[in-house]
């Protein structure tokens, strides 16, 4: 094991990172991991990874199960605390210390970083005791006080956007696996966070309704969303996609466009898990 | 369609109806010999029960406002002490684990007396309070123990996700208890809430010793004043069991209603 290493006096950066088409010229990154480190128990799953996102970008991760992509997504919204290293979002900085006593400040300071990061799950996680409409409004309506009839506004155009408005009133046990996945992304997008973070949003759906979900994800893509995107589309992250980053065992082995990563990897361990991935398909 | 399917599924049917038929027809059978028998011998004094079934029967209202109201006071010690029972905070885990350990490993009847007769040596006071009122007291305390357990067998039903959507969204544990977990978890026990209530009907009967003059108590008055405890304690065996027969009718409606909304959801 590894001793931790002390916060670094400069910032390091992503080698990989550069704006994305669509970032306007001049921006900060808007999402900075730096040398996040995770253990679960004694297993290090994530060994010291540097990432910036910057405005209206779609960054893809990928890797096989147990690379600690998922795990990364979640350390950026903490789900998971990181061992060490820090996690920014949106000018909100958070350090990881998992020593230190949780104070006010610090939960404060995390659910300001959930709001702006807001996340897609692999199983949807809609709250099965309240209706499409009901589930989009309840973040903006009980964490952000916004008043119901305006919430109801934002939500009805977002739910319109992933295509649900007849469903609007439904409870999700009605509702197909590719229906449920696109109210989750309006009631993330109802939030107005600054970046979306999808955890393997197509991995859990019958193989006919990836497609639905993958076009609403690829449009918010080309309207300029920032994403980070952990999945196994390639399709997906060939069309929509500024970076892909490929993980393994808890480093980024290379990261770049997809027209390099993707079909031109430089690595051997990426080529070989892109052939396996194409012989599987 | 085969016509065999129709001639299958109608003979299915009434396989299922002669089978209930035959039940039922067995209960009565049972009913007959039990109280006919007696009659027949001439151990039931008719006349008597006639004349006190109505003081009997009047201790029945009493008996549901116990049973209910303990119910309800029930529910609100649960929530508190599931809360308590998942609580992080070592104190509150504390004393909610103490209440729950004190009421499963010591008699009711034990409580109730303790509560009735004990009490007002610590002070005083508490002989002035109503007996109706201790008593409902002591089934609230002992039934909200074992329904701690309920409640918090029903909230860590709950699936993880749902716990990490309303974290994501940016709420707060207390926001995500009230608006994601507990609604759930209501939908979740109220099946055993109903369960909790048709037994508390049975267990009511116990705070007749502290004469409270619930339908047990009556009976009991009655009979032994009269030396005809055979008449009034069956009377009340009866009618305690209609009673649970009937609240278990209407909770398998409920729960049939709710599995539907459930299917609607």
């Amino acid at each position: 094991m590894t001793t931790l290493r002390p916060p670094h006096p400069e910032p390091i950066r992503d080698p990989f990172a550069a704006p994305g088409k669509l970032t306007p010229p001049g921006a900060e990154a808007i999402v900075r991991l730096t040398d996040i480190e995770k253990y679960f128990g004694s297993n290090h799953v994530l060994r010291g990874i540097t990432l910036e996102v910057f405005p209206r970008e779609t960054i893809c991760l990928i890797g096989r199960s147990g690379s600690g992509k998922s795990t990364l997504l979640k350390c950026t919204n903490f789900r998971e605390e990181p061992t060490a290293g820090t996690v920014e979002v949106a000018n909100m900085r958070v350090a990881a210390a998992p020593l230190a006593t949780r104070t006010r400040k610090h939960r404060e300071e995390i659910r300001q970083i959930r709001r702006q990061a807001q996340m897609v799950f692999q199983e949807f996680n809609l709250f099965p005791h309240m209706t499409v409409l009901e589930n989009v409004i309840e973040g903006p309506v009980r964490v952000k006080n916004v008043p119901r009839d305006q919430a109801i506004a934002t939500a009805e155009k977002f739910i319109d956007k992933v295509g649900l408005s007849d469903k609007r009133d439904e409870h999700p046990a009605r509702l197909s696996g590719g229906q449920k996945q696109r109210v989750a992304i309006a009631r993330a997008l109802t939030m107005e966070p600054k970046v979306l973070l999808f955890d393997e949003p197509t991995s859990a759906l019958d193989p006919t309704l990836v497609g639905e979900v993958l076009h609403v994800m690829a449009d918010l893509a080309h309207e300029g969303a920032t994403m980070i995107v952990v999945t196994h589309e390639m399709a997906f992250a060939r069309e929509a996609a500024d970076r892909v980053y490929f993980i393994e065992e808890g480093v980024f082995i290379e990261g770049g466009p997809p027209e390099k990563v993707l079909d031109a990897p430089s690595d051997e361990r990426t080529q070989t898990f892109l052939a396996r991935l194409l012989h599987k398909v | 369609m085969d016509p065999i399917v129709d001639q299958i599924a109608r003979r299915r049917a009434r396989g299922r109806l002669r089978f209930r038929a035959t039940v039922f027809g067995t209960w009565v059978v049972l009913i007959g010999l039990l109280v006919g028998g007696l009659w027949v011998a001439g151990k039931i004094d008719v006349g008597f029960l006639s004349q006190w079934q109505a003081f009997i029967l009047g201790g029945v209202p009493l008996t549901l406002v116990i049973s209910a109201s303990s119910i309800f006071f029930a529910i609100i010690l649960a929530v508190l002490g599931a809360l308590g029972r998942l609580s992080s905070n070592a104190v509150v885990y504390g004393i909610a684990s103490f209440y729950v350990s004190i009421v499963r490993g010591t008699p009711l009847i034990v409580q109730i007396l303790f509560i009735y007769l004990a009490l007002p040596q610590i002070w005083p006071g508490f002989a002035g309070i109503p007996a109706i009122v201790l008593g409902i007291f002591a089934l609230s305390f002992n039934y909200g123990a074992y329904m701690t357990e309920i409640f918090r067998a029903g909230i860590q039903a709950i699936p993880r996700g749902q716990i990490d959507a309303a974290h994501a969204l940016g709420m707060t544990d207390r926001l995500t208890m009230r608006r994601v977990i507990l609604p759930q978890a209501i939908r979740i026990v109220t099946p055993a809430i109903g369960n909790e209530f048709i037994a508390m009907i049975k267990d009511s009967a116990l705070i007749s010793i502290i004469s409270v003059q619930e339908l047990l108590w009556r009976a009991q008055t009655v009979g032994s004043t009269k030396f005809r405890t055979l008449e009034t304690l069956l009377l009340a065996a009866l009618v305690y069991w209609a009673l649970t027969l009937a609240f278990s009718v209407l909770q398998d409606r409920l729960e049939k209603r709710m599995a539907e909304s459930d299917r609607r959801i």
